[in-house]
């Protein structure tokens, strides 16, 4: 309590003799796994006089189709969370009030996008647990492995057409088979099915109630780099090293942007939180607290957090939005029905 | 009639009904009506054609349907013996029991999915795999509703008159024949109100369908999901939200007119005055038999969670609670603080609408109290989706409320007031209306009839609606979900926080903080159900 008072004090002193920003608070909506340290969130009240309050709403999908809806009218002032996968609707619809951060120097240039600012950046990858498989079969190393009836029955996937995940590992197969020619992914997914994929509707329910690796039944399944890595990190009794793996082919690089919403009541103060966002103390608070990695190359890792050698399958934005609905259409035909 | 006609004037009915159509109005009509709206306008004709196009929907809308009449039913077989037992009975541990089948009402539909694939999924303790299959979400269809049968139901049952069916068992009728002839009529007024209630549920059925019934199973409700979530298909949204209120509006109007043809006058009497104790052996073992079974099927998914909350790092003990009670992502005392008060402030609400609402009902026939109670349950049968992203385009203006706090409790006391009102409905409709004539005639004017005869039965009936919306404010997940809401979770949020991450811990988390909210809402029932106001009674 004693912290709390000596830190709201600070901050009024603050807020008092300085003059960045005449708006004294700030409104950050983000999805349910958004996470920062507290202390993290004070330096930045200490900083600038600002009071941060953040509105959770649902996963990605739900909370950039909030922003849709509310366009130019945002429930608050800076979005938090809109990914590769969902950008160009977002941009599409106008939500954003376009925003070059001064420090933006610190994103690498192959995340920079339009408008927005890149915040972190994860891998969906399979995950598998290498005590699950027979002794004479050795893990599955690449994509195509996967439809080997030495794996039958062996993977558990997300649906795309609910899960964020699983939206982005049937991209990450597209780009790997592509949309035309004699093998697409169409094929590769008919015959993964046929080879036994199991279908969960959303990230807990694959990963908690299916892999073997969590506590289920499947050998592998769709989950993000840094998995196993937060499995060692959250364990009690504690384990030095991980106990699942992660299959280094065909994963899929998601980068997380935060912008401006249009419209906003504090666009200044907004402004200087995605600074901040950008800054080493909310960087290095990412691993811990996202298990996502940071967007800026500098940036300090937990000793944790490993980094697997990944080279991850990419998709531009604006044509994962315009062939989104319909891949995934195809995908509930291919898969499901 | 005279009773009936004599209590309401114009402006009584204005003075009951004003609040509870305000806030319908305000906080359903008008939300809903405006993200179907936008989704039109977006869609135009083309969408229409699409969605009804897709030979899809018919598989989806017909499984949607024939499900909630299954479990509608099911819930009403394995519900009524336990019933029956726990309202007639004065048996050891009956309000233990009570309390037991209303926990499940409240768990977090994903909590009690996991549950049950523990039982009965891939690698369940019983053996066989029916993940996937209609059997596993027709049981957990019956395990989360069986609190409506027993409470609704129970409700009534414990205060009829015993000597009605002494006197049916007099005059030789075999003990099936008074239960035909002579109880189950008097309760068809709450059976219906019961049944209504979990085919709504059943109907508009989310997580439960969605983590035990996918890939293949799907309801509407997971259809407007699935187009709201990743795909935003706003206009396929509106028009499957439109199909899903057209089927529950039928449903309601139905229920509503076979309530009114089939409600009877009855005098009730106090609930310790029916209740006795079983008389002989073989009643006994019926009795201990009925409890045993049910007890059971309630215990089963709730006992393995508890075990899971002990076990699920690898170890027997309280690592999870540890790492719970450590406050790494959410506080526990935070979330229970939250959960707790927002019931609270939902039940008042809840009472606020649906105790006026229920006395207006009861009082007045005809077509407007039939389209009043109908539009009173809508929001218990429209799609959380619909109602969050309503709240989100709607509630800007006069007064921008999309990001106040305040929305949790009312989003909650929507789901909520329907409880209220249907548990009170039933009983109001009983009271005689010899009991106010013969107030009448012996000279007390029609405010002193109602403070007299109606007033200690709505207070007691409104004890039992406020029992229900507490439990389901407590246990609210879907509406809450698509609000943007401060930071600090509600337990349902938080465990559906922890369960989005990895980490034997935080599972371990989800595990002991639902654990938790079990205790909770025991206690909380509990306590809620001892405020009964007290007074002499004529039940």
């Amino acid at each position: 309590m004693r912290r709390l008072i000596i830190a709201a004090v600070a901050a009024a002193l603050v807020a008092a003799s300085c003059s960045r920003s005449t708006e004294s608070s700030v409104t950050v909506v983000a999805h349910d796994f958004f996470a920062v340290s507290q202390d993290v969130l004070d330096q930045f009240t200490n900083e600038t006089g600002i009071e941060v309050t953040i509105l959770l709403g649902g996963d990605a999908g739900l909370i950039v189709n909030q922003a849709v809806l509310t366009a130019g009218n945002p429930v608050g002032d800076l979005l938090f969370g809109v990914d590769t996968t969902l950008l160009s609707r977002a941009l599409d619809a106008d939500v954003f009030d376009p925003y070059v951060s001064p420090v933006g120097g610190v994103v690498p240039p192959e995340y920079r996008a339009d408008g927005v600012t890149a915040i972190d950046v994860g891998d969906v990858c399979i995950n598998y647990d290498p005590a699950a498989f027979d002794p004479g079969v050795p893990p599955p190393a690449t994509l195509a492995d996967l439809t080997d009836p030495r794996y039958a029955g062996m993977l558990v996937v997300e649906d795309p057409s609910i899960s964020s995940p699983g939206l982005a590992f049937l991209l990450s197969t597209i780009v790997e088979f592509g949309d035309e020619g004699a093998y697409t992914w169409r094929d590769y997914w008919a015959d993964l099915r046929a080879n036994g994929v199991v279908v969960a509707p959303d990230w807990g329910t694959a990963y908690y109630g299916r892999f073997s690796g969590a506590g289920g039944d499947l050998p592998m399944v769709v989950s993000y780099s840094t998995s196993p890595d937060a499995e060692v990190a959250f364990a009690d009794p504690p384990i030095t090293s991980p106990t699942t793996a992660v299959m280094t082919d065909g994963c899929f690089r998601q980068v997380e942007y935060a912008g401006v919403l249009r419209g906003a009541a504090h666009p200044q103060a907004a402004r200087a939180f995605i600074d901040f966002m950008l800054g080493l103390p909310f960087q290095q608070d990412v691993p811990g607290q996202m298990f996502v990695y940071p967007v800026r190359p500098d940036a300090v890792l937990p000793d944790w957090f490993g980094a697997p050698p990944i080279t991850p399958n990419r998709l531009d934005p604006a044509v994962i939005e315009a062939n989104r609905d319909r891949w995934v259409a195809e995908w509930l035909d291919v898969v499901l029905r | 009639m005279v009773g009936r006609g004599a209590a309401v004037t114009r402006r009584t009915t204005l003075a009951l009904g004003a609040f509870p159509a305000a806030f319908l109005a305000l906080f359903f009509v008008w939300p809903v009506a405006s993200i179907i709206a936008t989704g039109l306008v977006r869609g135009g004709f083309a969408a229409v054609g699409r969605v009804l196009g897709d030979g899809h929907l018919a598989g989806v809308v017909w499984f949607t349907v024939w499900q909630a009449a299954v479990s509608t039913i099911l819930t009403i077989v394995v519900a009524l013996p336990a019933t029956w037992v726990l309202s007639r009975f004065d048996v050891p541990g009956r309000s233990l029991m009570r309390a037991a089948t209303t926990i499940p009402f409240v768990m977090p539909t994903v909590v009690v999915a996991t549950a049950f694939l523990a039982l009965l999924g891939p690698t369940g303790l019983l053996g066989v795999d029916l993940q996937g299959t209609v059997w596993i979400v027709l049981a957990a269809h019956v395990f989360f509703n069986l609190a409506v049968v027993v409470r609704l139901v129970g409700g009534v049952w414990a205060h009829l008159d015993p000597r009605l069916e002494d006197a049916g068992r007099s005059l030789g009728a075999s003990p099936w024949s008074v239960f035909h002839r002579v109880t189950l009529p008097l309760l068809r007024p709450a059976l219906a109100a019961a049944a209504s209630i979990v085919f709504l549920f059943s109907l508009t059925s989310f997580g439960t369908v969605l983590i035990l019934g996918s890939p293949r199973l799907a309801t509407v409700e997971v259809e407007i999901y699935r187009r709201s979530a990743l795909l935003l298909d706003l206009p396929a949204a509106s028009i499957l939200a439109i199909l899903q209120m057209i089927g529950v509006i039928g449903a309601l109007i139905a229920y509503s007119r076979y309530q009114e043809r089939h409600s009877v006058e009855q005098a009730l009497r106090p609930a310790g005055e029916t209740a006795r104790r079983p008389r002989s052996r073989r009643e006994w073992s019926l009795v201990v038999g009925i409890l045993g079974a049910t007890g059971a099927f309630v215990a089963g998914p709730l006992g393995i969670l508890v075990w899971r909350s002990f076990t699920v790092t690898g170890r027997f003990g309280l690592d999870a609670y540890r790492a719970l009670a450590n406050g790494e992502v959410v506080s526990v005392g935070t979330a229970a603080g939250n959960s707790i008060g927002f019931a609270m402030a939902a039940t008042l609400l809840a009472l606020a609408v649906g105790m006026p609402a229920a006395v207006l009902v009861a009082a007045k026939r005809g077509r407007l109290s039939r389209w009043f109670d109908t539009l009173l349950m809508l929001p218990l049968g429209t799609s959380a989706v619909t109602i969050g992203f309503g709240f989100v385009v709607a509630l800007d203006w006069p007064v921008d409320l999309r990001a106040s706090i305040i929305l949790v409790p009312i989003a909650h006391a929507l789901v909520a007031a329907p409880f209220v009102f249907r548990s009170a409905l039933p009983v109001l409709r009983t009271i005689r209306g010899s009991l106010r004539d013969a107030a009448a005639t012996l000279g007390a004017g029609p405010g002193r009839v109602w403070r007299e005869v109606d007033l200690p039965i709505v207070a007691r009936v409104g004890a039992v609606g406020a029992a229900f919306a507490f439990a389901v404010s407590l246990g609210e997940f879907g509406a809450t979900l698509f609000l943007a809401r401060p930071g600090s979770p509600t337990i349902p949020i938080a465990i559906y926080r922890f369960l989005g991450r990895p980490g034997a811990l935080n599972l371990g988390r989800a595990t002991a903080l639902s654990v938790v909210l079990m205790i909770i809402t025991a206690a909380a029932v509990g306590v809620v159900e001892r405020l009964r106001p007290p007074g002499p009674g004529l039940f």
